[in-house]
């Protein structure tokens, strides 16, 4: 390898890894994104131009409805990062099989249906007494903050957690040598170095409450609405094209301009840190305690009330609904498991896409070309924040010819899933890249390794856990996608777990219910054992790295 | 440093995936997964295929010797027994290979977008709120199946045939016999009273379908509905988003506290045939004079390239066969006078005798002026 010819052959090898590095995420994004979403603006707006935008600013309605939006993003993210911080700590510190645990379970609400959050976010305030009176939350902007909180806790916990964890303590423990005390040692000595993952768990928690839809309209009651809602109202109740897409123009503008201040804040380069060596000191028990007594009552109330729902047969309690799941019901075109085996099918595919395409992407962003750096973070974030009717409206159009006559293909939702979960990919390894010490690198280039090499050796075992964590988002996201999905025309036999949930709720009867109800636990258990098996894949020690 | 060099192994891999992906994206059109309309495996089909004779006729039309597949656009909610379309291929050879596109405005706004390139051939579930904007956007072929004799004159809501009336529904007001503070409700005024403050639930005429037919219901059946929708909100209306927060959520039936709900004529009997233990009747009634019809129809999509078969489709659709399985697949209720009634159904299930109705066309002129009218009063 190391004659002359062996050279060669990588500097080819190197330009030809170059071009499909930025070719794969730029052909995906062009074709499954840029394409379908100008085609249905145009098509919206093509006539007109940009009139109907300035009628928009006009309305009072409008400007309420973009100050909401921003407004109620803003403060999710804000709490959600309060809330979620100290349990990244404690996922930072665990090791070994709790860690795992622990963040499998946060990542149960993510594949959680809005309809079904919402149902048990309602019945845990009458449990509580918070359905009226004083302190009523049902119909509240709190509600709507509370469920954002709900879920979006493991976005913070895990992208953060997982960072942290490699995190050099040293400085910290010199810190503390010198005098300093906990507080200050985490203001002055860990957030700073926190700001890069900080900045991504953010941006995403952002963009999913800036395009939150169900929980805005079911719990946030009928008078709220965002630029998501608004969409749908004029696209679909209304029928009226032109204000819906002059209405999804608004909202990619104003999410290009917040991932723009997010990047921003995230590229700020971090202390680089090499490996560490040790385990911090655990960490103190009351500390422990309290983190664990917030996940309980935050994330464990609602899912508690959802599984006694699930289990509630009559007067009593049985495993009857769990039993039906195998049952076709007239409501379903096939039983509500085989819905299940449909969404991990997808969920798979979904995660394999997203991890190609984050991954080559994240290495873009960090190491590219500068020019291309900005493009593809901005480009590949934006699914997250753009609407879902845009998108599958967006499709339903511009792919409807051959050679991409992809509108009725099953494949079509896959890449839906795909295009969402790739942002998660690509936050969760950003910061993770960006932080490996130059000297590694430059070490091992020295010692004669090829750029090729430096990349496998160097910075794939580094970056694997926030691939693999990436990966666990992707996979939790597809299983629990519902906007895009229902968007999409379908055949019966695609029916995905979220949509047949909800089709269970559209008919009364308690069976029914009951049915719903176990399939969202199901569910909920699938996705907290997949991340688990998905992070652990990884094995203990690598950890330390 | 700045570029990225990558080692062509992991690369390969990686692009060997996408091109994957690519390609069988690009031919996954025809890939049926887990297809359930197949006509091999169907096991037994009634009798009478009809290999012998070189046209086959259902209800008068004639079709090609070898037909074409079909697709039926249709929404969410649509669903048959397994043999129902099975029972059509056999008897025609086409095959019918379903799409759901969402709920029903969804669905009429995807046909809209892609009239000209139609997602299907036959559209299956636009009613009559939507009716209007499927007539004006002309997404369908006119088409008059013989079979439409044996429906009544009042379902027929084109005058051009360009869609065809299959079922039909009643929103009305559900109540829980057992939790209601007086007797029953029999007008809509009654709700107004005081002794039924703070217990009913109705859901928003923006964003739900049963909450704009009762707003229209409203609107057809009191002297000043804006004075009523007034009276209501006085008297403690609850709104939700949808029928699913509505039914589970405020309603008794799932735990709330509010005895009256805006839901169909057909709920009554889905409490008990879905009742976790049997029970002989249901919990629920229904409001008969607060009831406003839904019809859904059916229509060929213009832009098809098989019009013989898609008028196929719209024939069997009113044949016995497929009417008698609409009630307990989709709890409505059949159009034509040849179906059968279901038990349970028969039962169970009330018509109103005098639905209330708004034309189609007033529908699709004043709905939004109609619902921003109602978001004022009772929103504020």
């Amino acid at each position: 390898m190391d004659g002359p010819v062996g050279r060669n052959r990588s500097r080819i090898g190197g330009l030809a890894a170059r071009w499909v590095a930025v070719g794969v995420p730029a052909v995906f994004l062009a074709v499954f994104f840029v394409y379908p979403v100008g085609a249905i603006l145009w098509r919206g707006l093509g006539e007109e131009g940009l009139g109907p935008m300035s009628d928009l600013f006009a309305s009072a309605r409008t400007r309420g409805v973009v100050w909401f939006t921003v407004w109620q993003a803003l403060a999710s993210t804000v709490i959600t990062l309060v809330v979620a911080l100290p349990a990244a700590a404690l996922v930072s510190r665990l090791r070994g099989r709790y860690r795992h645990l622990i963040r499998g379970l946060v990542t149960v609400p993510f594949v959680l249906p809005t309809v079904v959050v919402a149902g048990a976010f309602e019945g845990v305030f009458f449990r509580f007494g918070l359905d009226q009176g004083d302190f009523r939350l049902r119909h509240t902007v709190w509600a709507i903050l509370l469920a954002h909180v709900f879920f979006n806790y493991a976005v913070v916990v895990r992208i953060v957690g997982s960072f942290w964890s490699g995190l050099d303590h040293h400085l910290e423990e010199q810190a503390r040598v010198l005098g300093a005390g906990p507080i200050q040692t985490f203001w002055a000595v860990t957030l700073p170095r926190l700001r890069p993952a900080i900045a991504s768990a953010c941006a995403i928690v952002f963009l999913f409450s800036f395009t939150s839809f169900g929980v805005i309209l079911l719990l946030g009651g009928p008078r709220r609405a965002t630029l998501e809602t608004e969409i749908y109202r004029q696209a679909v109740t209304r029928g009226d094209l032109r204000s819906a897409a002059a209405l999804a123009l608004l909202q990619l503008f104003a999410v290009l301009a917040l991932i723009a201040v997010a990047t921003r804040l995230e590229r700020r380069r971090p202390a680089p840190t090499g490996v560490v060596h040790r385990p911090p000191q655990p960490m103190r028990r009351a500390f422990r305690g309290a983190n664990l007594a917030m996940m309980t009552v935050l994330l464990g109330s609602p899912i508690a009330i959802l599984v006694e729902r699930s289990l509630a047969v009559g007067d009593g309690y049985g495993f009857d609904h769990y039993r039906a799941l195998t049952e076709r019901v007239p409501q379903l075109p096939a039983s509500a498991a085989t819905a299940l085996s449909t969404s991990l099918v997808f969920a798979t595919a979904a995660t394999a896409m997203a991890l190609t395409v984050g991954t080559l992407t994240a290495f873009v962003v960090v190491h590219g070309r500068l020019s291309l750096r900005r493009i593809f973070d901005l480009g590949l974030t934006l699914p997250l924040g753009t609407s879902a009717v845009t998108i599958g409206f967006g499709i339903l159009i511009a792919l409807d010819e051959p050679p991409l006559d992809l509108r009725t293909s099953w494949w079509i939702i896959p890449i839906a899933h795909a295009l969402v979960g790739t942002p998660f990919v690509v936050r969760t390894m950003v910061p993770v890249l960006r932080r490996i010490d130059p000297q590694i690198r430059e070490a091992a280039a020295v010692l004669g390794a090829s750029p090729g090499r430096v990349r496998r050796l160097v910075d794939l075992p580094i970056a694997g856990r926030g691939m693999l964590v990436g990966a666990g988002f992707a996979f939790a996201v597809s299983l629990g996608e519902f906007g895009a999905t229902s968007f999409l025309p379908r055949r019966p036999e695609t029916l995905t777990a979220p949509l047949a949930l909800f089709r269970l709720l559209s008919t009364p009867g308690e069976l029914l219910r009951g049915q719903a109800m176990a399939l969202a636990v199901v569910l909920m258990a699938i996705v907290a054992l997949s991340v688990v098996a998905i992070e652990a894949a990884r094995g203990t020690e690598q950890d330390f790295l | 440093m700045t570029r990225p060099h990558f080692s062509v192994s992991l690369i390969a891999g990686l692009i060997g995936f996408i091109v994957i992906v690519l390609i069988g994206a690009a031919c996954g059109n025809d890939d049926n997964v887990g297809d359930t309309s197949s006509p091999t495996d169907m096991g037994e089909t009634p009798g009478d295929a009809p290999a012998s004779s070189q046209y086959v006729t259902t209800g008068g039309n004639e079709l090609p010797a070898d037909p074409s597949g079909i697709t039926l656009l249709t929404h969410d909610s649509f669903a048959l027994s397994d043999e129902t379309l099975a029972t059509f291929t056999a008897q025609t050879g086409i095959e019918v290979t379903l799409l759901q596109a969402g709920d029903t405005g969804t669905m009429v706004s995807e046909a809209i977008l892609t009239a000209g390139n139609p997602l299907g051939d036959v559209m299956f579930g636009v009613d009559n709120t939507f009716l209007a904007r499927t007539l004006n956007a002309e997404l369908f072929e006119p088409y008059e199946s013989p079979n439409l004799a044996d429906v009544p004159d009042i379902f027929k809501l084109d005058p051009q045939n360009r869609v065809t009336p299959i079922d039909f529904g009643d929103v009305c007001i559900n109540y829980w016999t057992d939790a209601l503070p007086a007797d029953p409700p029999t007008t809509l005024e009654d709700l107004t009273a005081p002794e039924f403050a703070d217990q009913l639930v109705v859901q928003n005429p923006e964003t739900s379908s049963p909450g704009l037919a009762f707003l229209l219901a409203t609107i057809a059946g009191t002297d000043d509905w804006e004075q009523f929708w007034a009276d209501l909100a006085d008297n403690g209306v609850a709104v939700t988003a949808g029928w699913e927060d509505a039914y589970y959520g405020e309603f008794i039936s799932g735990g709330g506290d509010r005895s009256m709900v805006v839901s169909y004529a057909s709920s009554p009997p889905a409490e008990v045939i879905y009742a976790s233990s049997p029970i002989d009747t249901p919990p629920t009634g229904v409001l008969l004079d607060s009831c406003f019809r839904q019809i859904e129809f059916a229509g060929v999509l213009s832009g098809t390239d098989h019009p013989a078969e898609a008028q196929a489709l719209i024939d069997f659709m009113l044949t016995p066969t497929f009417q008698d399985d609409v009630p307990l697949n989709m709890f409505v209720f059949p159009v034509a006078n040849t179906a059968t009634l279901p038990q349970v159904f028969g039962e169970h299930a009330q018509i109103a005798d005098d639905p209330l109705f708004v034309d189609p066309a007033d529908i699709e002129a004043h709905r939004d002026e109609w619902t921003d009218r109602w978001v004022e009063i009772v929103l504020g």
